[in-house]
């Protein structure tokens, strides 16, 4: 108790705003994160089969998906340029002493994005006018930058888990930085791949299930089948690919990272035979209540045997481990990951078993319901996997290196409350929108479907939007002249 | 030597923002001032279309800025984020406003709606720019040194507002310019005379900023000011003016491809100037670029990066610069999707 203090007494005040506000800003973006890296590529499949097979609907989805990618990437855009300012804003010590160490991870982040930027207009406005074929190869490069963004990203993340590439001098400052060290750090590898897997599946899971809810609502035609299928096999295909690499890096993590480890599975006394807690809540006195205990399954789990020793939490001082309350929510988070991970496990072989079976989707309506909530669960793994690395790594900004209270800015408390304030309604209100334009595009597109199949029903009234169709009857037939004509103006 | 060398890049990646990013700004400046919905509907839509396929390219330049600063230079960064704390936030939050209000307006269909998002679109197109210049005026003035605790005297002085008043100018005056290309490009005589007017006006501005700059910074900013009115400071500067006038003649003959490039080539030109000025200090007085610089080893990296990275990003961006200008961009249409998905694409598929 009296160290609990210690460490409150220790910790400036503006720190709990800072931290707020970081929080709040990336557990934002990180939403938009697996659009931004792997609908591109879902898209670009899709596009392919069109081209490929001359079918005019699955050209139709990639067109639509990239009138999707468009907002999403501007949102992304820009609350990606916040993070970069906030780095400054409000960890200037972080940067100021390790910046020339870790920072080149971000320079190639940056210049990845930059392509991707510049790839993604030549893609989204070159559908009207540019060849098919090169439109397509224009726009697969995309992926690749994508993938070398996060690999810039995930190297600058996976250093401040496991720091190396530099010695400190009598002052405590780095120098003989090696890049090469400092970016393939241990935790590299394992952050990457299981960063790779689960964008690409989230990413899959949400837009397959877009679908699912079509075809529960009984539109049982080649446009829900194609978007359902071809996003959710990629989906289903990684989703035991991503099993296995989760519990790599959840070794890695006991490996490289014990105190982190022992926080994921509130482990608080050093010993072999270690119970695994399902949920549960740890005290600061070390004790758990609540849970599932499964005796033994942790030690097993960590090195395959019930005599592997797994390093506790109170075997370094308190001020160097996260608090109970930190280790709790790393438990949460992680065991919410993995059971949904699982679950998701099961529903992939479901979809595997009826494939291999009979060549078909599977018929019951539950399976379609699964695969509509995937998506939302997905996306809650993605906070979770977020939630784990960061929390678990608490005190820590730099692991064993830097403490966040010694990063951050020495800006008064009360200005970095109303910045989070204002960050807050302008999020959300950003994020609220977005959702409309989504919802109301998914609307205007069924309209217009709808229309298409019934020939020439009266239009309903639209507004002129690049996004959806725009006035159907009236102006279809300027519309269609400019589409094939000059384009000029309009 | 290395951190010489980075430092240039970091220069060219501040020039190469301030003409991307700045007609960008400068198109919504010219959005904010284009009158209600009615009157401003022509202009603003010519702004939406010439806008579209490139602000967003236009700018990721401030990341690069950002990841270069502190990559190679983080004491700089450490120290610019720490004493100029609010002027940054604030253009933070005026980012998030901008970019937002820009992609999210147009799938609005409701006028309100509308005009909320075109607002905080063409709002923050004023203040971003403002805040970023009051940043370098500070900084040229010598009240920021490593250590400087965020304070207003940093930036809410003279040299500062008019270096922000000035940036906003430069803006217009890019963004002008851009414009009247674009109108001749989408084939509205109205609107390029109407850019060119505003693209003119907006070089007065710059002429009169700049004369009571002279004055404000003689003493205020003494480095910086000795630096850009004398030796090859001076002579950039010339150029830059003499370059930012023929663009004024070029856009009354409407050979707006040649203007557009002059008037590049003038706030390309300042910048340079500017970053010769405060040599060998990146914050005059205070902090060189030697003592700046991070670990040789990562500077070395970082420019290996930087020119891979331009190899690599180079032919795209001209090719998107090109497809751009000559109109092979446009955004999508339902009608599109749904005609050319059925008809067109099968037929034309080789």
């Amino acid at each position: 108790m009296n160290s609990a203090i210690a460490i409150m007494a220790d910790t400036p005040p503006q720190l709990l705003p800072a931290r707020e506000l970081m929080a709040f800003t990336l557990a934002s973006h990180i939403l938009l994160v697996p659009f931004g890296v792997a609908l591109p590529a879902i898209t670009l499949l899709m596009h392919y089969r069109g081209l490929r097979k001359g079918d005019a609907v699955a050209l139709l989805l990639a067109r639509r998906w990239s009138a999707v990618m468009a907002v999403q990437f501007a949102i992304g855009i820009v609350t990606g340029t916040v993070l970069s300012f906030e780095f400054g804003l409000l960890w200037p010590g972080l940067m100021g002493r390790w910046g020339d160490v870790f920072g080149l991870g971000f320079g190639v982040e940056a210049w990845a994005f930059f392509l991707e930027a510049i790839l993604i207009a030549i893609y989204l406005y070159g559908w009207r006018r540019l060849k098919p074929w090169t439109h397509f190869w224009l726009g697969l490069p995309l992926p690749l930058t994508a993938l070398m963004g996060a690999f810039g990203i995930i190297a600058a993340n996976s250093w401040m888990n496991t720091p190396r590439g530099f010695s400190l001098d009598a002052d405590g400052n780095p120098v003989d930085v090696d890049v090469r060290r400092a970016i393939f750090t241990p935790m590299f590898g394992p952050e990457y791949w299981h960063f790779v897997a689960g964008v690409i599946l989230t990413a899959g899971y949400v837009v397959a299930g877009v679908y699912a809810v079509g075809w529960l609502r009984g539109r049982h035609d080649h446009y829900h089948r194609l978007g359902f299928t071809v996003p959710f096999t990629v989906a289903a295909i990684l989703t035991p690919v991503q099993f296995m690499l989760g519990d790599s890096i959840a070794r890695s993590v006991f490996h490289k990272q014990p105190v982190k480890f022992a926080a994921t599975e509130i482990v608080w006394k050093t010993d072999t035979h270690v119970p695994e807690y399902m949920f549960g809540r740890l005290h600061p006195d070390g004790t758990i209540s609540g849970g599932i205990k499964i005796p033994q399954l942790d030690s097993i789990l960590a090195g395959f045997s019930p005599d592997t020793q797994v390093t506790g939490l109170s075997s370094v001082p308190a001020s160097d481990r996260p608090t109970a309350t930190q280790a709790t929510i790393a438990h949460w988070a992680f065991d919410i990951m993995v059971t949904i991970g699982s679950l998701l496990v099961l529903l992939a072989l479901w979809y595997g078993w009826c494939w291999l079976r009979r060549r078909d989707l599977p018929r019951s309506p539950w399976f379609f319901r699964c695969a509509a909530v995937a998506g939302a669960a997905c996306l809650v793994t993605v906070e979770c996997g977020w939630i784990t690395t960061e929390v678990g790594r608490q005190p820590w900004i730099v692991y064993e290196n830097m403490r966040v209270s010694e990063a951050v800015t020495d800006t008064r408390a009360s200005s970095l409350w109303a910045m989070l304030g204002i960050v807050i309604v302008v999020y959300t209100l950003i994020l609220g929108t977005f959702l409309a334009v989504l919802l109301k595009m998914r609307t205007r597109w069924r309209a217009a479907d709808e229309q298409h199949a019934g020939a020439d029903v009266a239009g309903t009234p639209e507004g002129d939007t690049p996004y959806g169709p725009r006035r159907t009857t009236a102006a279809a037939a300027p519309d269609h002249g400019t589409a094939h004509g000059d384009g000029g103006g309009q | 030597m290395i951190q010489d060398v980075m430092a240039w890049v970091l220069l060219a990646a501040v020039a190469a923002y301030a003409c991307a990013g700045g007609t960008d700004y400068g198109a919504g400046f010219w959005d904010l001032f284009a009158g209600g919905a009615e009157r401003g509907k022509r202009p603003r839509w010519l702004i939406d279309h010439a806008m579209e396929p490139v602000w967003e390219t236009n700018n990721v330049w401030l990341i690069f800025v950002l990841v270069i600063m502190w990559t190679g230079f983080p004491v700089l960064f450490q120290t610019i984020f720490t004493a100029m704390w609010l002027p940054l936030a604030l253009a933070a939050v005026g980012l998030v406003l901008r970019g937002a209000g820009f992609a999210l307006r147009k799938p609005m269909t409701r006028l309100a709606r509308r005009r909320i998002y075109g607002a905080a679109f063409a709002v923050s197109s004023l203040l971003v720019p403002f805040f970023l210049g009051a940043v370098v005026g500070g900084l040229a003035t010598g009240r920021v040194a490593p250590g400087t605790k965020a304070s207003a005297d940093a930036w809410a002085n003279g040299t500062s507002v008019l270096a922000g008043l000035l940036t906003v100018a430069a803006t217009a005056f890019l963004g002008a310019v851009f414009l009247t290309a674009d109108a001749r490009r989408f084939d509205a005589p109205d609107l390029v005379h109407y850019f060119r007017l505003r693209a003119w006006c907006s070089l007065g501005v710059i002429a009169v900023l700049a004369v009571v700059g002279l004055a404000v910074t003689h003493h205020d900013a003494h480095y910086v000011h000795e630096g850009l009115t004398s030796g090859i400071g001076l002579a950039l500067v010339l150029v830059a003016a003499v370059s930012a006038v023929a663009t004024a003649g070029l856009l009354y003959r409407t050979a707006t491809g040649w203007a557009r490039i002059t008037a590049v080539g003038s706030v390309a030109l300042v910048v340079v100037a500017w970053g010769l000025a405060q040599r060998p200090y990146l914050i005059p007085t205070s902090l060189t670029v030697d003592q700046a610089a991070g670990a040789s080893t990562t500077l070395r990296w970082l420019l290996l990066v930087t020119a891979i990275a331009m190899v690599l990003v180079g032919p795209p961006l001209v090719l998107l610069y090109r497809l751009d200008t000559s109109g092979a961009l446009q955004p999508l249409a339902e009608n599109d999707l749904r005609r050319t998905a059925a008809n067109r694409d099968p037929g034309t598929d080789r």
